[in-house]
């Protein structure tokens, strides 16, 4: 097993031991950004263009995260922008990033899936990373800081028949599409759950040859029509929104608010949904269900943050402003570590372009604190102004979407809630009834649910809702499986 | 109207490279270079490709991105790969997975060697 | 898991119970334990008596109550100690010798025995000794399933319940009138101190000197695999010297063992810092590495998780069991370091003996609570 270790530092520290604050330092320094999407990119970008060494790393092929995530550069795609928004704003940046790269300022390690971020000493970090298409291939980097940019990933809550074949999130569709430039097989998607991802997975599926037989939004038109009121001050947001509106109507896709998938179909795949209405609160009016007969569903209840890695190093979690949690962060970006930044969904969900904005501040505080300086506030201005904005804008998204309150009651007892550990929500409804389970912790320890693959990163929102007890970010050591010769052999933080 | 036969790929009017063969058990499936295994499975019409451990159940792409593990796979005998991550190779060997997907290698052959305790 | 213990041989010998915890069933050691019910790794003394009796009390409950087994993953699966021929096997036949003498069954293996014992172990393994009476259970379950017996039996459960006071009489000695918790007083003639590594708080809190302290542990969870893949609880026989060991430094044996839901545990990285819930890769490294010396074919398989947990532990590596003669009414059944799930059928029996004004079955003088005395000599 080979170990490679990529070494960035500019020069070494002479007895810099314990050594918290780091003024006084010729060289800039080097930061680690973990995560090459719109956060990561941005911040890898700023601090680059103010002299500090950057490493880029990250699990896919290509720089852009889930938002911009491309097909193989091999494939030549010649109208890129036509799945993306905001396609402008990220040309421009990376085009400084790949002058940044070509100058060697930036050095992106691709396919690299980090697992653990230690801190070695008062000395910097180390972050260890797995590559090779097993990856099991350990690779450590060094750095002076580390920029957390670990985006989202999709939270989907239990229905019955959501473990079959053919049901996936959106984001999953998504991310098949703009990667894979593929759609799910068969001929008729449903896409449905609730959140602002839902219009674009839907036009953009439509758009690429699927057929998209409804999109099923359990937010209902009061609520929408209560979110619109508050975004006037959005302008272009209100337009993106009306224009996947209609791009559906153009498509013919038919929108259903107030309405959710309430079961699917099927013995070993997807055969149809059956769609209800809701009432005002969130449960089922009666005989309003409807089956819609598809191959695929594509559903999501909103994102989650990757909070693994800063979870491991001791960094806070807290519940945003905005809404859901994220890592905590102070207007810097900076966490509550000395030498660690947070930016992106990973610090709280707000979209690409917020992750822009924050990936920005975030660089440029590094490049400014690796030296010993304040940030120039000027410089940082925009950005702010930005931020604030759109975190404002996430506040209300927050407030409009969300699940229908009384989904945990539709959730039947022989439904599985952990789909690695096959656990029903029997089981975790007897562990809090029966066996003196009380939160998330030990529901987990007497049923299995979030023990298996996943480590609960799938399964947690559904088994807390379902046992009645209260969600948060969950601390796990690891961010992904180490095999167990990488964990044995690693010589680790030495230098 | 063109609109019916739209393809992702047309879409974004790409140009993938020449392709190349690989295997589902055997069976000889066509890839594009830089697609997963998940995107080369559906483009075959193939939407199932793990069974569970207690159910035995059937499983393919949930997440897309990695994080929930529904889609695992072997590939070139190595059990447990998420198939939304690996890119496929020409001449890769894709095997659906039942259970374990026998992690840790020897444990059937063990039992055989042991002859019960 | 011995506070469950506690309140169902309390409720099954009659007595009103009260169980109360601050978090849920199983939220503290027990939660992040391993489930080892070992006489392997003990010495001739009072903790193997107790480990002895534990095992039998063990045997007892699951016999009884088929269902109960199954519910706590209860296995007797034997423990299997290893040695190379520089890393002490000469020890370990010594030291299974002298456990023989005070009532273990321990059989001497030899190299070829050990692969039809154990197929997956190194191949290079010189012998070991096999020790069929160390049995497994998962911890939590077990201490759930207990918990519910012991209501079956009338014991009442108080979870979320935090115990802010041991209430005791202006005369009469100060002897224990109940506590009082967050939510209100709750009046017992008698007290159970069964707080695990945090006993001693719950002691000061009655005015008694108890100094358990934290030894941390790390224990790594591997991807389901095949059943029978890990078939006895394996260890290398350095472990028996890190448990008993009073060094404050990181000591790693890896105790590697499957488990009923197809992960194979490896645990036991022993660490005296304190609370301190960081995770420490140099711990974790020793431990995979120990693992897979002893498993080869561990090596490509995947970690998915690993945790921690602080073991409970007083100076002399013996727990606190019984009535405690400075504060009349005040019984504890504490600091079992990493074997609290193991005897915790042996305490709660002696408790509840205690309780109900029976003498124990076994002596419990080598347990005394009041043996560290005052707190300045602590």
């Amino acid at each position: 097993m080979r170990v490679a270790r990529v070494r960035m530092r500019m020069r070494k520290p002479v007895g810099s031991e314990g050594r918290q604050e780091r003024g006084g330092r010729a060289g800039a320094g080097a930061v680690v950004v973990v995560g090459a999407g719109p956060a990561g990119v941005a911040a890898a970008v700023c601090a680059a263009d103010q002299g500090v060494r950057v490493v880029l790393v990250d699990s896919a092929v290509r720089a852009g995260g889930q938002f911009y995530r491309q097909p193989d550069a091999r494939w030549g795609a010649r109208r890129p922008q036509v799945l993306h928004h905001g396609w402008r704003t990220w040309q421009r940046l990376t085009a400084r990033l790949d002058a940044h790269l070509a100058d060697g300022q930036v050095t992106h390690l691709a396919e690299r899936h980090v697992w653990f971020v230690e801190r070695a000493g008062g000395d910097g970090f180390v972050v260890h990373a797995l590559g090779g298409s097993g990856q099991d291939r350990p690779e450590t980097v060094r750095g002076d800081a580390v920029l957390l940019a670990t985006g989202a990933y999709e939270k989907v809550l239990p229905f019955p028949g959501w473990t079959l074949p053919g049901v996936v999130t959106a984001g999953g569709a998504q991310a098949m599409l703009k990667g894979g430039l593929v759609l799910p097989p068969g001929r008729t998607v449903v896409v449905a759950g609730t959140g602002p991802l839902l219009m674009p997975v839907a036009a953009g599926l439509a758009a690429a040859g699927a057929r998209v037989g409804a999109l099923i939004e359990s937010a209902g038109p009061g609520r929408l029509a209560w979110g619109a009121a508050k975004v006037a001050g959005h302008p272009a947001k209100l337009a993106e929104g009306a224009r996947y509106a209609a791009a559906l109507v153009w498509r013919g896709v038919p929108v259903r608010t107030g309405h959710a998938v309430v079961a699917a179909h099927g013995s070993v795949r997807l055969e149809a949904v059956t769609v209800a209405a809701l009432d005002a609160e969130g449960r089922v009016r009666a005989g309003t269900g409807r089956r819609i007969a598809c191959d695929a569903l594509a559903v999501g209840h909103g994102l989650l943050p990757h909070t693994g890695l800063a979870g491991a190093l001791g960094c806070r979690i807290e519940e945003t402003a905005y809404g859901g949690w994220g890592v905590a962060v102070d207007g810097e970006q900076r966490t509550d570590l000395p030498g660690v930044w947070a930016a992106g969904e990973a610090s709280g969900v707000g979209g690409a372009e917020l992750a822009l904005a924050e990936g920005e501040i975030a660089g440029r505080s590094i490049a400014a604190r690796l030296r010993g300086r304040e940030p120039d506030r000027r410089g940082c201005a925009a950005a702010a102004g930005t931020r604030a904005g759109l975190r404002a804008f996430a506040r209300v998204i927050d407030g409009v979407y969300g699940p229908p309150a009384q989904w945990a009651e539709r959730v039947g007892d022989d439904t599985v809630v952990c789909r690695c550990e096959e656990v029903p929500a029997s089981a975790v409804r007897s562990a809090v009834a029966g066996l003196g389970a009380t939160d998330l912790r030990s529901v987990k320890l007497l049923t299995r649910a979030g023990m298996g693959w996943c480590q609960g990163r799938v399964c947690a929102p559904g088994v807390a809702g379902v046992a009645g007890c209260a969600w948060s970010p969950a601390s796990r050591v690891l961010a992904q499986p180490v095999p167990l010769a990488v964990l044995a052999r690693e010589e680790g933080a030495a230098p | 109207m063109r609109l019916r036969r739209t393809t992702p790929q047309g879409l974004v009017r790409a140009r993938p490279g020449p392709g190349f063969e690989v295997t589902l058990d055997g069976r000889p499936v066509p890839a594009l270079p830089g697609r997963t295994v998940a995107a080369v499975l559906w483009e075959a019409g193939v939407v199932a490709w793990r069974t569970t451990r207690d159910g035995g159940r059937p499983r393919g792409v949930f997440c897309g991105i990695g994080v929930c593990f529904d889609c695992l796979v072997t590939v070139n005998d190595r059990p447990n790969q998420r198939a939304c991550l690996v890119t496929v190779s020409a001449g890769d060997a894709i095997r659906t997975q039942e259970g374990v997907g026998d992690a840790g290698g020897s444990g059937a052959d063990a039992d055989a060697e042991a002859g019960g305790e | 898991m011995v506070g469950a213990a506690c309140a169902f041989y309390a409720a099954r010998a009659g007595l009103r119970t009260v169980l109360v915890d601050r978090g849920p069933v199983a939220g503290g050691t027990t939660g992040a334990g391993e489930g080892n019910l070992l006489v392997s790794d003990k010495e001739p003394g009072p903790e193997l008596e107790l480990a002895l009796l534990s095992l039998e009390l063990w045997r007892r409950l699951v016999a009884e109550d088929p269902g109960l087994r199954t519910a706590v993953e209860y296995e007797a699966k034997g423990g299997l100690v290893v040695g190379s021929e520089y890393a002490g096997l000469a020890a370990l036949e010594e030291f299974a010798a002298r456990q023989r003498a005070g009532g273990v069954a321990a059989v001497g293996v030899d190299a070829s025995e050990l692969r039809s014992l154990e197929p997956n172990l190194d191949g290079g393994l010189a012998g070991g000794v096999l020790y069929p009476q160390d049995c497994q259970v998962m911890p939590a379950l077990a201490a759930a399933h207990l918990v519910r017996e012991a209501r079956r039996a009338g014991a009442v459960l108080r979870t979320g319940e935090v115990v802010t006071a041991v209430r005791r009489a202006a005369g009469d000695g100060g002897r224990v009138l109940g506590v009082r918790t967050s939510r209100g007083d709750i009046h017992a003639p008698a007290v159970v101190n069964a707080a695990g590594t945090w006993g001693g708080e719950i002691a000061a809190l009655a005015g008694a000197h108890l100094p358990v302290l934290p030894r941390r542990g790390f224990v790594l969870v591997t991807e389901p695999l095949p059943p029978r893949t890990v078939r006895h609880k394996v260890y290398s026989a350095d472990y028996v010297a890190d448990v008993a060991s009073d060094s404050a430094a990181l000591q790693t044996s890896a105790v590697v063992e499957g488990t009923a839901a197809g992960p194979v545990l490896i645990g036991a990285s022993r660490e005296r810092v304190g609370f301190d819930r960081t995770f420490s890769l140099p711990a974790v490294r020793r431990l995979a590495a120990q693992a897979v010396g002893l498993f080869p074919v561990l090596g490509r398989v995947g970690v998915v998780r690993g945790y921690l947990g602080f073991r409970p532990y007083l100076p002399d590596h013996l727990p606190a069991i019984g009535p405690d003669a400075r504060v009349p009414g005040l019984h504890h059944a504490c600091g079992h370091e990493g074997a609290g799930i193991g005897l915790a059928t042996g305490t709660g029996h002696l408790v509840a003996q205690g309780l109900i004004g029976e003498v124990p079955e076994l002596d419990l003088a080598a347990f005394r609570p009041d043996r560290f005395g005052a707190e300045e000599s602590g």
